[in-house]
């Protein structure tokens, strides 16, 4: 297969960023499009709810590149213009502006939308967190606010209450599991994330579901449990998950389910590819479809994704990576964890604060976390690895 | 090339030292960014450049000129 004459990427984050870097890293050398929904330049999401809202960084850090960079690439980039439209078979996108762009090959990097209340739009004092003017918003917020009420047990949920409680606010978090991230950390190390968020002051209302928000004259005064309760707040993040941004591929002869569904090389059709965390694709290791949410796949699937455009042909089978940082503790997660496995802690001690934990399953590896120790927990990565590739 | 680094940023990920670990190395205590070798040896240089690409903090910049 040779290079195509022209790509065209859709989504100007860390996954289309990096395809259009790595296509040019490679020696691409025909014409690139990136189209993004969004009025900024390329800027980073994880500080989002870490630095750019604790005010630690001004927002200028997030970006991801110097414009001396981005000029660099000789890509065009096409903002503030989503895509409305894709023909995957004429490999043509149509924009909100009226636009009309064409390539040999198109890449799908739209990433998640966050999922929502019913009727949460339009109250005011109610959050979500994916951008960053998302981040500016609820910083505002925060800033004049002295109670929040955080919807969500899991990454986004837990950071955000984290960096709102060192803001000095009254946080109370609540989520279904019976600790943070249970499903996924299992009950040994979620139960010591719930000791961090208590004993730094966060009011953990755990194992009740929320089912809805309570208002007064348009503005958020709560959170409902299915207890019946309601707990108080001047502002209320709703954390609980987010979606395929894929509402755009409608009718495109794209198969969407849980994301673009796409096979081992991560194509979802001739000449359309799909990266990053709307990519839902064959895991040739795992042996099932795999979509990911973090940070460092969207940047290694970018890379792969653009190799096989410019006519290699390997599997992308990544082994999982994510980390997360709440108060002073960092979590790094290599392989992938459940809350079924059988977790020993492998070096450091969990009393002293400093652990790194391995999660095995039927006699194999499938993940090791490592709780501030993020050096030690990389030279673990490799049994995550063997274990899967033996 | 030159090779720098910016320990605020880093958010020791450590994909820099999977891919070169003659030029990056990380904290015993909190795993950030360790610069081996501001001036790597040409046989480095692609995975150098690799690894600024695919830092996930954006935290290696690479000058071409020294
Ligand atoms: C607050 C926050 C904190 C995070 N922290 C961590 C962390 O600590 N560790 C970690 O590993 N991961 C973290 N993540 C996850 C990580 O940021 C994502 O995995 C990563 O951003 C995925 O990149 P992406 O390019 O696939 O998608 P996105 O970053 O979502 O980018 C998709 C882009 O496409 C644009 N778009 C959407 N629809 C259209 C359209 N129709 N037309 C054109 N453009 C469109 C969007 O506006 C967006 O700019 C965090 C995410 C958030 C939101
Ligand atoms: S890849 Fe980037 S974030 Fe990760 S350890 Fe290296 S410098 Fe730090």
């Amino acid at each position: 297969m040779s290079a195509p004459a022209d790509v065209l990427v859709v989504g100007a984050s860390a996954a289309g960023l990096s395809t259009a870097e790595a296509l040019r890293r490679k020696g691409f050398q025909g014409g690139l499009t990136v189209l993004g929904a969004e009025p900024h330049l390329p800027y980073d999401r994880p500080p989002l709810s870490k630095q750019v809202l604790s005010g630690a960084w001004e927002p200028d850090r997030a970006f991801l590149r110097r414009s001396a960079e981005l000029s660099a690439l000789n890509a065009e980039f096409v903002l503030h213009d989503p895509a409305v439209g894709l023909d995957a078979e004429a490999r043509t996108v149509h924009t909100a502006s009226g636009g009309v762009l064409r390539a040999e090959a198109i890449v799908v990097a739209t990433g998640l939308r966050p999922r929502t209340f019913a009727g949460q739009d339009g109250l005011a004092g109610v959050h979500v967190l994916r951008t960053l003017d998302d981040a500016l918003a609820l910083r505002a917020e925060l800033m004049t606010s002295s109670r929040v009420v955080v919807v969500g047990d899991g990454v986004l949920g837990t950071e955000i209450a984290a960096t709102a409680r060192t803001m000095g606010l009254a946080v109370t978090l609540a989520g279904p599991q019976p600790a943070p991230l249970e499903s996924q950390f299992g009950p040994l190390v979620a139960g010591q994330l719930a000791e961090l968020h208590t004993g730094q002051g966060v009011d953990l209302r755990l194992g009740a579901a929320v089912t809805g928000l309570a208002e007064r004259n348009g503005r958020v005064t709560g959170v409902e449990l299915a207890t019946g309760e309601v707990l108080p707040a001047d502002v209320v993040v709703v954390a609980f998950g987010a979606v395929p941004a894929t509402d755009w591929l409608a009718g495109s002869g794209l198969k969407v389910d849980n994301g673009v569904v796409c096979d081992s090389w991560c194509r979802a059709a001739d000449g359309v590819y799909a990266v990053g965390d709307v990519a839902r694709w064959y895991h040739s290791g795992f042996h099932t479809l795999l979509r990911l949410e973090n940070r460092t796949n969207a940047t290694e699937q970018a890379g792969h994704v653009a190799a096989t455009i410019l006519g290699e042909s390997r599997p992308y089978t990544p082994v999982p990576f994510f980390w997360t940082d709440q108060f002073d503790v960092k979590i790094q997660v290599h392989g992938v964890l459940s809350a079924d496995a059988e977790v020993t802690v492998v070096d450091g001690d969990m009393a002293q604060g400093r652990f790194v934990a391995r999660y095995r399953r039927n006699g194999a590896t499938v993940g090791v976390l490592g709780w501030r120790m993020p050096k030690q927990t990389r030279v673990r990565r490799q049994e995550v690895v063997d274990a899967f590739t033996s | 090339m030159k090779v720098t680094v910016d320990q605020d940023k880093c958010c020791a990920a450590g994909t820099c030292v999977l891919i070169a670990p003659e030029v990056f190395d990380q904290r015993e205590d909190d795993g950030v960014v360790i610069l081996l070798d501001t001036a790597p040896a040409g046989n480095l240089h692609a995975a150098v450049r690799e690894c600024a690409a695919v830092c996930p903090a954006g935290a290696i910049h690479v000058g071409e000129d020294a």
